[in-house]
């Protein structure tokens, strides 16, 4: 049943970014987007990591893509308009793109045996067990982490404000 | 999980959701009854005895409503808005234990599923039901849709902050993420007053409350459909059973907050068990029920007294006292926790 | 256990799968039974009775965009502050400390906002809608 679960979500994960890439209208493909992190985070609690799918979908589907949604609103963005796609792309595009595929299946078929695939739930990522990690492994980077959101609280004032401010 | 189980699965959520909506439905009459009655006039009457068979009425009237989909919508996103706001308010409704662990057949009756990060899931859940609204203002093409549902986001997400905030006071009390034990930690006493987070966390229960109040959008955060000046607000151009699913996701999340603040503040289902067994066993239910109905009481009896925020007074509130408040809540707490422990 | 664990989310996909299917029925009950006689006037969308005027998807403050910002920036430290609260009884007084130097850096950050009026609805940069 596992298998099954996995190849529904993992479906839809890649079915959500094909779709984001062919929707014209942003809006469409901001939706996709949602879709695809939802997707992930099924994946995600598949492997048995809950907190990190509660997190996916709070911050990600949740958070940025509210930001996401609001700038195509802000913007009142448009249905894109389709230029004529460069020859090269057109028609290297996809062979390459097979090939890439294929080359990655075919690394990935020798590296790992069928055997050593990764289990439903190999990774309990219980809550108490990444607050033990970060907080008692990790610390250093968690501190720098606080750093990190201070200096985008004033990137993204910088960004936001008039040059008269 | 075998067949049998999983269609005795099926059948209780089907039962929960059943029981579920009659409450959503009734919670709409009790709202209409009690500010009637706090307005010095009579509310519902006509339909049965006290109007109660009104909301009986209301659903039957607004599923034959002339389905109208106004011109220039933005047509799947329009129809997707109101299921997105249905589903996610019933869905977060799935990890709220209603008593203790009552196993029959290998199925928990008062629960749909105890997950460990229970409270977690609630809030990324409650975090979807943003979408369903700045959706449905912006598919709509209207100017109050558009206002509404842009106010709207911005308010959720900003008071979403602030309850996230309160709620890390509760967790340090209890130490962990699943609602059955967050309850479990608050049984017992201290001399006479029972142990429930409230009195430890008052100022995390208010921040809680206040935020989860604005979050539902209800008054006096309800600008969002503020009617003297935005006529409905984000549903404004909905009509028929859409404008209904938006009815019930309002009221379905306000049910969600109220069970949540008794699940986290109030000790859930405890309460004073006495007589035989059969007694022992409806109890915890009935002090469930009982609170949640104090909490809906509150919510109404708020809307009954309180006037309307203006816009920028309700984004000051939630920004620079709730949110400082419960950053403030929050590290005493840990400080005395700390302390106590070492 | 992993087991277990898998069959404590069953119940929920099986929740999504029919309150899904709740909504849908709803959207198709409605569009079936209720009668349908459009016209222009009744499809053209609410502007308090007159003629709606322009495109209803105008461009609004840039406010809105700045609050979506900063929830993100804030959201971020308060899922750090879940996993730190679940185990804060092992960590005693040093987890006390450790989250204190963090909470202090971001509150920084809170009250540069503040300081910039970025919490101030009214003090509004310009006309736009909003």
């Amino acid at each position: 049943m596992y298998p099954l679960f996995f190849f529904v979500f993992a479906t839809a994960a890649v079915g959500f970014a094909i779709n984001l890439l062919v929707q014209r209208h942003p809006i469409h493909s901001a939706l996709s987007l949602i879709g695809v992190m939802a997707s992930l985070a099924s994946l995600y609690l598949m492997l048995g990591a809950e907190f990190i799918a509660a997190v996916q979908v709070i911050v990600y589907a949740g958070a940025i893509m509210v930001l996401f949604v609001f700038v195509i609103m802000l913007l009142n963005a448009g249905e894109e308009e389709r230029t004529d796609r460069s020859r090269l792309a057109k028609y290297l595009g996809m062979p390459l793109f097979l090939v890439f595929l294929v080359t990655l299946a075919t690394i990935l078929s020798r590296q790992f045996s069928p055997n050593s695939m990764v289990q439903f739930g190999d990774f309990p990522g219980h809550t108490a067990d990444i607050g033990r990690r970060l907080f008692q492994n990790f610390l250093l980077p968690f501190e720098v982490v606080s750093i990190l959101i201070l200096i985008a609280i004033v990137g993204a004032v910088v960004l936001a404000r008039k040059e008269t401010y | 999980m075998s067949l049998p189980i999983l269609i005795f699965t099926l059948a209780k959520i089907v039962v929960i959701l059943l029981v579920l909506l009659t409450v959503v439905a009734y919670a709409v009459w009790f709202e209409r009854k009690l500010v009637a009655r706090i307005q010095s006039r009579w509310g519902p009457t006509r339909v049965g005895p006290h109007g109660l068979l009104q909301p009986l009425a209301d659903a039957i009237k607004l599923l034959t409503k002339e389905d109208i989909t106004p011109s220039g919508v933005f047509g799947l996103v329009y129809l997707l808005a109101p299921a997105l706001s249905l589903i996610t308010a019933l869905l977060a409704f799935s990890v709220i234990p209603f008593g203790p662990v009552t196993e029959v057949g290998g199925v928990d009756l008062f629960q749909i599923a105890d997950l460990d990060i229970g409270l977690l899931f609630i809030l990324s859940i409650s975090s979807m039901g943003v979408y369903g609204i700045v959706l449905a203002g912006w598919s709509s093409n209207s100017k109050y849709s558009l206002l509404g549902g842009l106010r709207s986001s911005a308010q959720m997400i900003s008071y979403e902050l602030a309850a996230g905030l309160s709620l890390v006071g509760v967790l340090l009390l209890s130490g962990s993420l699943n609602l059955r034990e967050i309850v479990n930690a608050q049984t017992g006493v201290w001399g006479i007053i029972p142990r429930w987070n409230v009195f430890p966390q008052f100022i995390g229960f208010f921040c809680f409350l206040t935020a989860a109040i604005a979050e539902t959008n209800r008054l006096p955060f309800d600008l969002p459909e503020a009617e003297t000046e935005l006529v409905a607000g984000y549903h404004t151009e909905y009509s028929s059973m859409k404008f209904a699913m938006f009815f019930m996701a309002e009221y379905t999340n306000m049910l969600t907050v109220s069970c949540l603040a008794t699940l986290l503040f109030f000790g859930g289902w405890h309460g004073p068990t006495f007589g035989p067994a059969v007694l022992q066993a409806i109890l915890p239910l009935f002090w469930f029920s009982l609170k949640v109905l104090c909490f809906l009481f509150l919510y109404v009896w708020i809307r009954g007294t309180l006037p309307r925020f203006r816009y920028d007074q309700l984004m000051a509130f939630g920004w620079k006292v709730l949110v400082p408040v419960a950053l403030g809540n929050l590290v005493l707490t840990s400080f005395i926790v700390a302390l106590w422990s070492a | 256990m992993p087991n277990s664990y898998f069959q404590n989310y069953i119940p929920v996909l099986v929740m999504l799968g029919v309150v899904a299917f709740l909504a849908g029925a709803m959207l198709v009950l409605s569009y079936l039974l209720g009668q349908r006689r459009p016209s222009r006037e009744k499809l053209a969308p609410y502007e308090c009775g007159i003629t709606p005027t322009g495109d209803a998807r105008q461009r609004f403050s840039v406010k809105f965009y700045l609050v979506a910002m900063v929830f993100i920036l804030f959201d971020v430290e308060v899922i750090f502050l879940y996993p730190w609260a679940v185990i804060f009884r092992e960590l005693k007084l040093f987890g006390f400390v450790e989250m204190l130097l963090f909470i202090l850096l971001v509150a920084a950050g809170f009250a540069y906002l503040w300081k910039k009026g970025i919490l101030d609805w009214t003090k509004s940069d310009s006309g736009e809608f909003g």
